[in-house]
């Protein structure tokens, strides 16, 4: 049995649907255009920042948001999958017992990067450059990815256990919306009710956005350095909450997979 | 235990909550058979399949496929199973033959040898001509052909097919029996669960009667048939009212006591004898002035085993014995 090549079956499964069903491409590129557009000119005039334009301030922050959301389609699908009789499909074959999960969270980032091309033309469009370099820029790229695969990881386990696609979506929303607006994604956080400044600081969420402001060069030439080490370490923090979701997640997710049928 | 078994199950419980779906089931299916499983709605055939085929674990008992533990050496045992569910299984935005492929491929065959393979059982299935389209476009028969066609995919050595022609049609029915006649004949093991009584009839060797997941009756549909009784003449009049004199005129030829329904206007009664005995009857009645609509000599189906066995609401006091 293959991890790999199985994995990539599954991946190709879950790409065609990308391609047959255009709402999920629509809502995958027309969202993130409208919040780009909305928080530039909306918050964009009310916002004051020192040394940087508000424009490449919001969008390592929206980028942040906008693949964490990508990810928790991965519990709606794995739920939908489970309804419609799949995943027994897939468990009664001598396949790779990873392979849907790794299949699914992997095409989930597929989509991912189609959200980010379209959110960085839309940004280019209203005044958002990078000025790093190349290998930074993919970097950035690749701190952002590697966090939302975590979160499909997550999503993954949700999706299994509560087996109704639109619980899981509601549900989602309720947790995901608020984590990614107690964060620096789209105000500095200086003026925050302490509890919540301390909850900013260390939310993951902040660091990844604060890893991609550094690694696009989208942070004040004059910016103090930031107070929590979480901040002032970004890349490594983030990269930490990640090695510690997919160790949880992986195995409680695969393991949910496997139980999955017998009900 | 027998060697040429390809199916063995012993004493297995499967339970719900409170719901005992198996409650100590023993089966066996020898090589190139096929096993009907009957049962009324709720019996555990379903649950039954499942477990065999590694969706689900039993909470007591042992269930091997050909000879392998399906608890606990399951991968083995799906390399050589084919799994039809009671709800067909395919992905809607893939075609037809995008859903056979990947499901190959999952079966460890190669890309090419999946595709061939797909588009043989695509024409198999007098699918060639959806192949190309999503398979949310598809009817419930197609999709439930195609779900069929899936587990065929890498040449089963043992296949179950829960409810395999539910939802049909007559002509797609009899090519799906003519097609697992043609799988029995080359050696594939079948466990078929089915509401419909000719199907089980037509393509089981054995047949096991379920019922609040306990077997209440097993053996051949002829020995289950002779279980519930032998032939019987039924006649059907014109006016009930002429029910009791044709009673008079036919009973004595009857070996017990006739029966009879005066809403279906029908007088039932047990012989033996065969076509003699209805002709004599027809010549009794010859000059009564009895209209009859129609007259027959019956013997029991498997509807009528089906009834006898699992009619009564409490079954736990069947008198029917399993024979070995
Ligand atoms: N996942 C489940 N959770 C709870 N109860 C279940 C579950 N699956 C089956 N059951 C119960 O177990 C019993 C057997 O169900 P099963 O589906 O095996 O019956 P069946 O013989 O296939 O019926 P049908 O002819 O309606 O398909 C039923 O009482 C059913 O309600
Ligand atoms: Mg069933």
């Amino acid at each position: 049995m293959s991890l790999v090549s199985d994995s990539l079956v599954i991946t190709r499964r879950n790409v065609i649907k990308i391609r047959r069903v255009p709402d999920l491409v629509v809502f995958a590129t027309l969202s993130p255009i409208m919040f780009v557009l909305l928080f530039r000119y909306v918050f964009g005039s009310a916002i004051p920042l020192e040394g940087i334009g508000y424009a490449e301030y919001l969008l390592p922050g929206i980028l942040a948001q906008t693949v964490i959301f990508g990810s928790t389609v991965t519990g709606g699908a794995l739920a939908e999958d489970l309804q419609k009789g799949l995943i027994d499909r897939f468990r009664s074959l001598p396949m790779s017992r990873a392979a849907v999960l790794v299949g699914r969270t992997v095409a989930d980032q597929v989509l991912n990067v189609v959200s980010i091309v379209v959110m960085l033309l839309t940004g280019l469009a209203v005044g958002w450059r990078a000025h790093s370099s190349v290998p930074e820029f993919v970097l950035a790229l690749l701190v952002l990815l590697a966090f939302a695969f975590s979160i499909s990881w997550l999503m993954a386990l949700v999706g299994l256990v509560v087996r109704t696609p639109e619980v899981v979506n509601n549900a989602s929303f309720i947790v995901i919306f608020p984590l990614t607006f107690i964060a620096n994604t789209f105000v500095p956080t200086d003026n925050f009710p302490t509890v919540l400044r301390v909850f900013a600081d260390w939310n993951p969420v902040s660091s990844v956005t604060q890893a991609a402001r550094e690694l696009f060069g989208n942070t004040a030439a004059n910016a103090p350095e930031p107070d929590a080490w979480s901040l002032q370490h970004p890349v490594v923090y983030t990269l930490i909450w990640v090695g510690i979701i997919l160790a949880v997640f992986v195995p409680l997710s695969i393991r949910q997979y496997e139980k999955a049928a017998d009900r | 235990m027998n060697v040429t078994a390809a199916i063995e199950v012993e004493g297995l419980v499967k339970a719900y909550g409170e719901t005992r779906a198996l409650d100590g089931i023993d089966l066996e299916v020898e090589q190139g058979t096929v096993l009907g499983l009957l049962g009324p709605n709720g019996a555990g055939k379903t649950t039954a399949v499942r477990v065999l085929s590694t969706l689900v674990k039993p909470d007591a008992g042992r269930a091997r496929v050909v000879g392998l533990d399906v608890a606990t050496q399951a991968d083995a045992v799906r390399a050589v199973i084919g799994l039809t569910g009671q709800y067909a299984a395919v992905d809607e935005y893939l075609t037809g033959f995008e859903n056979l492929e990947m499901v190959g491929q999952l079966f460890q065959m190669s890309r090419r040898d999946a595709r061939a393979r797909a588009a043989e059982l695509l024409e198999r299935f007098d699918l060639t001509g959806a192949a190309k389209r999503p398979a949310k476009t598809y009817s419930g028969g197609m999709r439930r052909r195609l779900d069929i066609a899936a587990s065929l995919i890498a040449r089963p050595r043992v296949l179950f097919l829960d409810e395999p022609t539910t939802g049909l049609d007559p002509r797609s029915r009899l090519g799906m029996w003519e097609f697992i006649e043609g799988l029995v004949t080359d050696g594939t093991t079948i466990l078929l669960t089915t509401q419909y009584l000719d199907e089980a009839d037509r393509l089981a060797d054995r047949i096991a009667v379920i019922d609040h997941g306990r077997v209440i009756a097993r053996g051949t549909a002829d020995e289950l048939k002779a279980q519930v009784g032998g032939e019987r003449l039924e006649f059907t009049l014109a006016v009930a009212a002429d029910l009791p004199r044709l009673r008079g005129l036919v009973e004595p030829l009857g070996i017990e006591a006739a029966s009879l329904d005066e809403p279906t206007r029908r007088l039932t009664l047990p012989v033996s004898g065969g076509t003699a005995v209805l002709r004599n009857a027809l010549d009794r009645i010859a000059d009564s002035g009895i209209a009859i609509v129609d007259v027959g000599l019956r013997r029991p189906d498997l509807d009528d085993v089906f009834m006898t066995l699992t009619g009564h609401e409490s079954t736990e006091t069947t008198t029917t014995q399993e024979p070995a």
